[in-house]
């Protein structure tokens, strides 16, 4: 067995390890009398055999999902400033109350009577961010963010529906998040997009020439994608609602906005919540994370059933709203997210939750200072949570955002996000979130600082990285051009 | 706040660096009016003890097993999860990851993907798997969308109304406003599967997928081969969509019968009820329709060594790269839930999960002929099954009713959701029911139809 590079041991495939008749797991004693199985299934209608599957101990799974994780960088282990992602700390006894047996043994049919704890914990989320966001009514159904985009557009559509046209068409900036443009196709509307300003931001002159009796909505996220407040943006949602068009405002971002402002009141008609970024549910390595949206009065009719309903002998789910757009996903959306994000909001409190913006802006800022003399801000404007490079400082030099993302790695930071927004040339995205300290936020400037000078002093040691790392860098084009996405058969 | 670190002279010394005099003052581009005038109107921070607590109690309101017995299925299944499962997902490696957008430090989670992959085609018998959707239902609907993407010109979609409820509901959310798309659902014929000389009608070159439920939602076991075959021949997709995993442990696979695109909900793999979520997404199909597919997808590759390793690959199908024009808008999957259906279809392997399968099809069966033969129900479908079964019970409702006072759900009353079904009840039965409980069951239920 060969040794990673960090001396962490390899692993090969779960497939390549085991023995024939192995076995990880045992079925509780058989308590029916005998059956004939071949009366109860006709043989024709079973497989020959589980083709390919391990055949492992129980202790070979866990050595082997032990050394995987250890392959993995990850909020726990260190900085991970992935921008626009916003990666803070995920309570730990969050982990606790989700596992409580009446929550993860909970059967979704079971009776309203019998979920009352659920149905009223769900309530109460609905209205801690309806008051977060000073929206009228929320639905927690959509399964993550891009989900609540996709239920966000349904509802615009439906509303121009009822009004005797869908319309066709959605405005949306360049620095959108591409679920937003996607999401907006998926919904039927040509994507028509509006130049960011110089200054980063969108301006309501420029909005205005777009807007038509064919423009159903503008997507918007504020702050957006390079980490500006919009700073036009009542001025943007009037000129849209001039013309009976309405605003989505993508809520990603809302960490920067809890207790300071409301989108709300920005005239924004529907917005996504990621709960998986502002409200602290763990990432996963790609979710689940989930994302409801809040609305206004106008589009409530419109929201996913079932909804919840109080009556005097507690709460039940209705399905009885004609005018919903229907069903976006299963049930009542990820549940056990949804328990995680409350127990969050529970913690934190109303202080303790714009406590957070504001240090996530602080920390946000205090970056952005510390590396402004190496790295070339994209924009000028003060940034929110998140601030944005671009590769204007280093560009002449060969070296590559990317390059310099790869060495990060060798100073034991994960990466900020990279090459996005696509309005930055090479962008570098970073969002500390506010659960990192000062001492952090320094040793990872001085990470950034040092690279500064090694791009200076010896660049050849950029294009290499990383070094220390289990693997070194990946050739991503082989992969594409000769897929291999399973393990050999057999 | 213990989630947040700073203190005072923290706040002060970086203040000091930015040149400004007031955390107020990194707002100013906030315009004035729509500052907050007050606080927001929630209750104060709560120590973890009260959050405990508090969350303790809302728990305890829902009554669970063992006070509570259950035969409820229809989407979500009661299964044994192995500690192990819940013991490595919650490694914090990978749970506070996020996307291995860096592969070079996230090859825990890039190899796990992969190895879901290879499994979930295994399990569906199909060339390719993709890194999981969010559920059952909204993957439906996806592979609705690509049906249509790989033959445009046809517009209409056959459902079977045999398929889960809340499925089809997903997937006219999904296509409404996709220009000319035309649903229409095809009935179920009398022995509970789809009658194939009735899709045969229905089937024209206007066509582009049949979707049905593999098991369908009554619990019945489709003729895949001879749908997929009619299908084909009418120059259609066949799609099949499963709300029970544990089924292929013993039934032959999707692809296997002719399926074209095969998805899943994988909740049964080692994923609590958690009142309906998250679960995951199980999806996948034949190589030729790889490009059109949705979702993420890990592949392996070398490192500049030659080391084995993965990545993110074939990206250019998606939102962030491809924006409106991309297969699909989904860009956070339910990787975590992949990560535990992986775990849990390792330790099961081979031999355990069609053990696992038998023992649900024994104890399911058991309790059909049991409750036939002493509870007065009657048989409604007589294909086979797997682990759901309906039977009819003179005031189903009624019943439901007066078994819950003795702390027993006998399974899901089916007229809230088929109107023509009047007076039955779905029920499942899982390795998890012991034979008393069974037992129980039948003899309440005998008692409360006499009542």
């Amino acid at each position: 067995m060969k040794n990673g590079k960090r001396g962490v041991l390899d692993e090969p495939l779960i497939c390549e390890r085991g023995s024939p008749g192995r076995v990880g797991y045992s079925l509780p004693a058989d308590d029916l009398p005998e059956r004939d199985l071949n009366q109860d299934l006709s043989p024709e209608l079973c497989r020959e055999t589980l083709d390919g599957f391990p055949q492992v101990s129980e202790g070979e799974v866990v050595r082997h999902f032990t050394r995987l994780s250890q392959w993995n960088l990850s909020a726990a282990t260190t900085l991970y400033p992935l921008g626009s992602c916003t990666m803070k700390y995920n309570p730990v006894v969050n982990e606790l109350v989700v596992r409580l047996p009446g929550f993860a043994q909970l059967h979704p049919l079971i009776p309203d009577d019998c979920a009352q704890g659920a149905l009223e914990l769900l309530a109460d989320l609905e209205h801690c961010l309806a008051e977060i966001s000073g929206m009228d009514a929320v639905s927690l159904q959509p399964a993550a963010g891009a989900q609540g985009e996709l239920t966000g557009m349904k509802l615009i559509r439906a509303y121009h529906q009822e009004r005797g046209h869908p319309r066709t068409k959605v405005l949306i900036p360049g620095s959108a998040h591409g679920t937003n443009p996607a999401s907006a196709a998926l919904c039927g509307y040509e994507v028509v997009e509006v130049p960011t300003g110089p200054d980063g931001m969108l301006a309501a002159a420029a909005v205005e020439q777009f807007v038509d009796a064919e423009v159903a909505a503008l997507m918007v996220t504020n702050p957006n994608t390079l980490g500006l407040f919009e700073r036009e943006i009542v001025q943007i949602t009037a000129a849209l609602h001039a013309h009976g068009a309405l605003v989505y405002l993508d809520g990603a971002n809302l960490n920067a906005l809890m207790g300071v402002a409301k989108p709300g009141h920005m005239g924004a008609d529907v917005i996504q919540f990621n709960l998986h970024k502002t409200f602290s549910t763990p990432h996963g390595g790609g979710g689940p994370g989930a994302g409801p949206v809040g609305v206004k009065k106008t589009l409530e009719p419109y929201l996913p059933v079932p909804r919840l309903v109080r009556e005097q002998e507690g709460w039940r789910w209705s399905e009885v709203f004609p005018r919903s757009i229907g069903k976006v996903r299963s049930f009542y959306g990820n549940f056990g997210i949804l328990v995680r994000a409350y127990a969050y909001i529970l913690a934190m409190g109303s202080d303790g939750l714009t406590h957070a913006t504001r240090m996530a802006v602080l920390n946000a800022n205090y970056l952005r200072k510390r590396l402004e003399p190496a790295y070339d801000l994209a924009y000028a404007t003060p940034c929110l949570h998140e601030c944005v490079f671009s590769d204007d400082s280093f560009h002449h030099t060969g070296v590559k955002t990317l390059d310099i993302a790869k060495r990060l790695l060798d100073y034991g930071f994960y990466a900020p996000t990279i090459y996005f927004p696509l309005v930055v040339s090479g962008a570098l995205m970073v969002e500390p979130t506010e659960t990192e300290s000062k001492e952090t936020l320094d040793e990872f400037a001085d990470a950034l600082l040092a690279i500064a000078q090694e791009i200076k002093d010896n660049p050849a040691v950029l294009r290499d990285a990383p070094l220390t790392t289990p693997v070194s860098r990946l050739d991503e084009t082989r992969a594409a051009r000769h897929p291999v996405l399973r393990w050999g058969r057999g | 706040m213990r989630y947040i670190p700073h203190t005072d002279h923290d706040i002060a010394a970086m203040l000091a660096t930015l040149g400004v005099g007031s955390v107020d003052d990194l707002f100013a581009q906030v315009p004035e009016e729509l500052r907050a005038r007050a606080a927001i109107d929630l209750p104060p921070g709560k120590a973890e003890s009260e959050v405990r607590g508090h969350l303790t109690a809302l728990a305890e309101a829902n009554p669970v097993s063992p006070g509570m017995l259950t035969f409820l299925g229809g989407g979500v299944y009661s299964h044994f999860v192995p500690v192990v499962v819940d013991q490595i997902i919650q490694r914090a490696e990978f749970a506070t990851a996020y996307t291995p957008y860096q592969p070079e430090v996230s090859q825990g989670t890039l190899q796990a993907i992969f190895e879901f992959q290879s499994l979930v085609a295994d399990l569906l018998g199909l060339d390719v798997a993709n890194a999981s959707m969010y559920d059952g239902a909204s993957g439906t609907a996806e592979a609705v969308l690509m049906a249509r993407r790989i033959v445009p010109q046809r517009p209409t979609v056959l459902l079977a109304r045999s398929l889960h409820p809340q499925y089809r509901q997903v997937v006219r959310t999904y296509l409404d406003g996709v220009p000319g798309v035309r649903i229409i659902e095809l009935p179920w014929g009398a022995d509970g599967r789809i009658d194939a000389a009735v899709l045969e009608q229905s089937l024209d070159d206007s066509v582009s997928c049949i979707v049905v439920g593999y098991p369908n939602f009554f619990g019945v076991v489709e003729d895949v081969a001879r749908l997929s075959d009619t299908a084909h021949r009418g120059g259609a997709l066949l799609v099949t969509a499963t709300t029970e995993a544990i089924a292929f442990g013993l039934l032959k696979s999707p692809g296997e019968l002719g399926a074209d695109i095969a998805v899943a909900e994988g909740q049964s793999l080692g994923i609590p009820l958690s009142y309906g979520g998250p679960g995951v997404g199980l999806f996948a199909c034949r190589n030729r329709f790889l490009r059109n597919m949705p979702g993420r997808l890990v592949g392996e590759t070398v490192d500049h060594e030659g080391r084995r390793g993965f990545v993110l690959t074939l990206a250019t199908r998606e939102q962030h790269i491809r924006r409106e024009r991309a297969t699909s808008n989904i860009c956070t999957n339910h990787s975590l839930c992949a990560l535990a259906a992986t775990v849990f279809l390792c330790l099961m392997g081979k031999q355990g999960l069609r053990e696992l399968a038998e023992r649900n099809v024994k104890k399911s069966h058991y309790t059909r002929d049991l409750l036939l033969q002493t509870s007065g129900c009657r048989e409604r479908f007589t294909a086979p099954f797997f682990n759901e079964f309906v039977v009819a019970v003179p005031d189903a409702r009624g019943v439901g009713q007066r078994l819950k006072e003795q702390h027993i759900v006998a399974g899901l009353v089916l007229e809230e959701w088929y109107p023509e079904l009047k007076d039955c009840l779905l029920l499942c039965v899982t390795e998890m029911h012991t034979r008393a409980e069974i037992e129980r069951l039948a003899k309440e239920l005998r008692m409360k139809s006499e009542a």
